[in-house]
């Protein structure tokens, strides 16, 4: 390996276009070793960055602050199906052998409660100040997946691509560092490859998915390697990369990850017919199919709360007892309960059927019409983290074919 | 905004807490505010409230907030709930006694006098009436406080939204809402551990699930719970239907969406544990 500051450069593709051709972003490509990993999140740390990545906690893997590379899942995979998921050993020692978890950046990026106002009494009237949203550093997110590129991208086009960018997510979202990482065994619930969000770390995206990784890692083990061949996409990248121990990608690394690509496109065993589907389902309002889901859904609402593009939140006002000061808090808020929906009178999405088909047809027809695009990036936690076991790529199939054919 | 009404500026709101049948957990929770006890104090005049020795009129004034802990189990009792609604602007019931009739309504699916003779020595002597009931079911309520016991900082947002004339934010959703606002790792999915959050009122925090257990349903059906549903699930993480109706009859076994499980037709399944 080559050590820091030797005359390697990081920015240069030509030196490897000829090997690259798994690599048409035209970014160069590094290897790091397992050290180099390491210290790539102390730099970003020294950088100022506050890192946020995956770790075990609770029987899951969860994103927290990661303060050195040891918190990562080493050797941990996940074993996910409709309803189920178990963490499971992995026979390696991946840092990144397992797929995405209940959580996802939106939790970063728009928290679950954030306060807004905060309105005092005064002698003649009222105070408000607005409470000042800029978080004290900003985010590098380390290990975030295609579907999960693609989802943060939604979510900016949602919250601050509009007229009224939203102050919390422009200002959470500011200056963010991403490193991406290509997935290499996906699991039973997803179909990123349905919605062309991944498995890798943002290849597929299409020319509307602005957002991309600083760094993109591919990890590689077999057992004479464990390192990472590292896509060096962005100029914040290139001047992390520069503080790094690293070596230039060749092509045996390049097959490498080539490799791991393919069988993780192999893996990929749920597929959704999206041709036409918005339309599809918009068509059959009075389908028995959304009778039969009503009664197994529980209008929990843990399908929306892990959809890293669920974008509800609710205002809630809260006053003391002294009647001296309310705080206004902006708190999640899903289509599954009856506030969501809550005009004078009463809620308009009143029954859990209605709820479901809310959620579903948001997901996969109405996001068009609102936003020009899906709402759905194909990571499969709806799916996975349903008690019930609702299988999303099972409905909407069900959904939009004619009834006689589910029987 | 409007400020606060000005008779409330000038005088303290009455607050009376009115114990029925229950163990008095929840007019606990109210002693239990220690740290802000002292501003309800402020607040409030704690008109009447036994337990915490405020003798006061008696209970024989009029009360601008009457917060009602216990449900209806006696004779005396129908004429009471009666008397206190009489006095009160506004009527709050705290806890699963007081809002769903409370764990002594499992005596709603059997003849009470089998138990007056188990438990009594001489049972001429008890008064009983058939059923446990909720308060809702005698007078009018104007918001039902949940949980058993209810928590202390819904308790404290209650008093504050009463009395500073704004509706309660207290949310109608499942526990699992709760779980997901802390960042919880779902104990049903992950684990395997049967949970009744996805039908459950909201309230408590989500506690158990926060402590790896399952929720256990202290705050009974959530706003639209799909109690057949959930019950599918229980099956499907290990308890059999013995076990499944023992988790539904508990605290808010007289709730209108748990009284009636298992539903008429009983699925033919398993032998008694
Ligand atoms: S309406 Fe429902 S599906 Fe759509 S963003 Fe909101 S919570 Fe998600
Ligand atoms: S709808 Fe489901 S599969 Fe699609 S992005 Fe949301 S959680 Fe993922
Ligand atoms: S589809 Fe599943 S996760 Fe979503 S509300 Fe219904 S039961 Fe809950
Ligand atoms: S642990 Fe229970 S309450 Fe929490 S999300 Fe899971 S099912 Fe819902």
């Amino acid at each position: 390996m080559l050590s820091t500051g030797d005359d390697i450069t990081v920015n240069h593709p030509e030196e490897h276009d000829s090997e690259s051709d798994d690599d048409p972003s035209g970014s160069s490509a590094v290897v790091l070793g397992l050290d180099g990993l390491a210290a790539l999140i102390a730099a970003l740390w020294d950088r100022g960055y506050r890192v946020v990545g995956p770790t075990v906690r609770d029987s899951a893997i969860v994103l927290d602050e990661l303060l050195t590379a040891d918190s990562l899942p080493i050797g941990w995979g996940d074993e996910q199906a409709p309803g189920h998921y178990r963490l499971r050993r992995r026979e390696d020692q991946a840092r990144f052998g397992y797929v995405v978890g209940p959580q996802s950046p939106r939790q970063e990026l728009s928290p679950q409660k954030v306060a807004l106002v905060k309105i005092r009494r005064t002698a003649d009237g009222f105070d408000a100040d607005a409470v000042d949203p800029t978080p004290a550093a900003p985010i590098a997110f380390i290990g975030l997946r295609g579907c999960e590129l693609a989802a943060m991208g939604i979510h900016d086009r949602v919250m601050i691509g509009g007229a009224h960018p939203d102050p919390v997510q422009s200002a959470r979202g500011a200056d963010r560092f991403v490193v991406g990482v290509d997935c290499g065994d996906p699991a039973a619930t997803c179909f990123c490859t349905s919605m062309g969000t991944g498995p890798t770390a943002g290849a597929e995206m299409g020319p509307d998915n602005t957002e991309t990784a600083d760094l993109r890692l591919c990890e590689l083990i077999d057992d004479d390697r464990h390192d990472f061949l590292c896509h060096v996409t962005s100029k914040a990248g290139a001047e992390v990369m520069e503080t790094l121990e690293h070596r230039p990608a060749n092509t045996a690394d390049h097959l490498a990850a080539q490799e791991v690509r393919h069988r993780a496109v192999q893996c990929i065993e749920k597929h959704l017919d999206t041709d036409g589907l918005a339309d599809r389902l918009m068509a059959v309002p009075d389908h028995p199919r959304w009778d039969e889901v009503a009664e197994r859904c529980l209008s929990c609402t843990n399908c929306t709360l892990v959809c890293p593009t669920c974008f509800c939140s609710t205002i809630d006002d809260v006053g003391d007892l002294a009647g001296e000061m309310t705080t206004r808090t902006r708190v999640w808020d899903s289509c599954f309960t009856l506030d969501h929906s809550y005009l004078h009178g009463g809620a308009v999405h009143a029954t859990t059927r209605s709820q479901y088909h809310q959620w579903l047809t948001h997901k996969l027809s109405t996001w068009w019409d609102q936003f020009g695009e899906s709402g759905c990036v194909g990571c499969g936690r709806c799916t996975t983290w349903c008690p019930a076991g609702i299988d999303l790529v099972e409905e909407a199939t069900a959904l939009s074919r004619a009834p006689e054919i589910n029987r | 905004m409007t400020p606060a009404s000005t008779e409330l500026a000038q005088e303290r709101p009455r607050v009376a807490v009115w114990k029925f049948s229950s163990c008095d957990g929840c007019q606990l929770t109210l002693l239990d505010c220690e740290d802000e006890l002292l501003t309800v104090a402020e607040r409030v005049e704690l008109a009447y409230f036994l337990e915490a020795g405020a003798v006061g009129d008696g209970g024989k004034g009029l009360y601008d907030l009457s917060l009602v802990e216990g449900s209806i189990t006696t004779p005396g009792d129908l004429d009471r709930i009666q008397d206190v609604r009489r006095r009160s602007t506004r009527l709050v019931t705290i806890g699963a006694c007081a809002s769903a009739g409370g764990i002594q309504a499992l005596r709603n699916f059997t003849e009470v006098e089998q138990f007056l003779g188990i438990v009594y020595a001489q049972p001429q002597f008890i008064s009983t009436l058939e059923e446990s009931t909720a308060i809702s079911d005698h007078v009018e309520v104007d918001f039902e406080l949940r949980g058993c016991p209810i928590d202390k900082n819904q308790l404290l947002e209650v008093i504050a939204a009463f009395t500073n004339g704004r509706p309660p934010a207290i949310p109608g959703h499942s526990v699992c809402v709760e779980c997901k606002l802390r960042g919880n790792v779902c104990v049903t999915v992950a684990q395997g551990v049967p949970c009744l959050g996805p039908v459950t009122h909201a309230g408590c925090g989500a506690l158990c699930p926060t402590y790896h257990r399952g929720c256990y349903g202290c705050f009974g059906p959530s706003e639209t719970a799909n109690v057949a549903g959930v019950a599918v699930e229980l099956r499907r993480h290990g308890m059999d239907e013995h076990e499944i109706e023992l988790a539904m009859h508990t605290f808010n076994t007289w709730s209108p969406e748990l009284r009636d499980y298992p539903p008429s037709a009983p699925t033919p399944t398993g032998e008694q544990p």
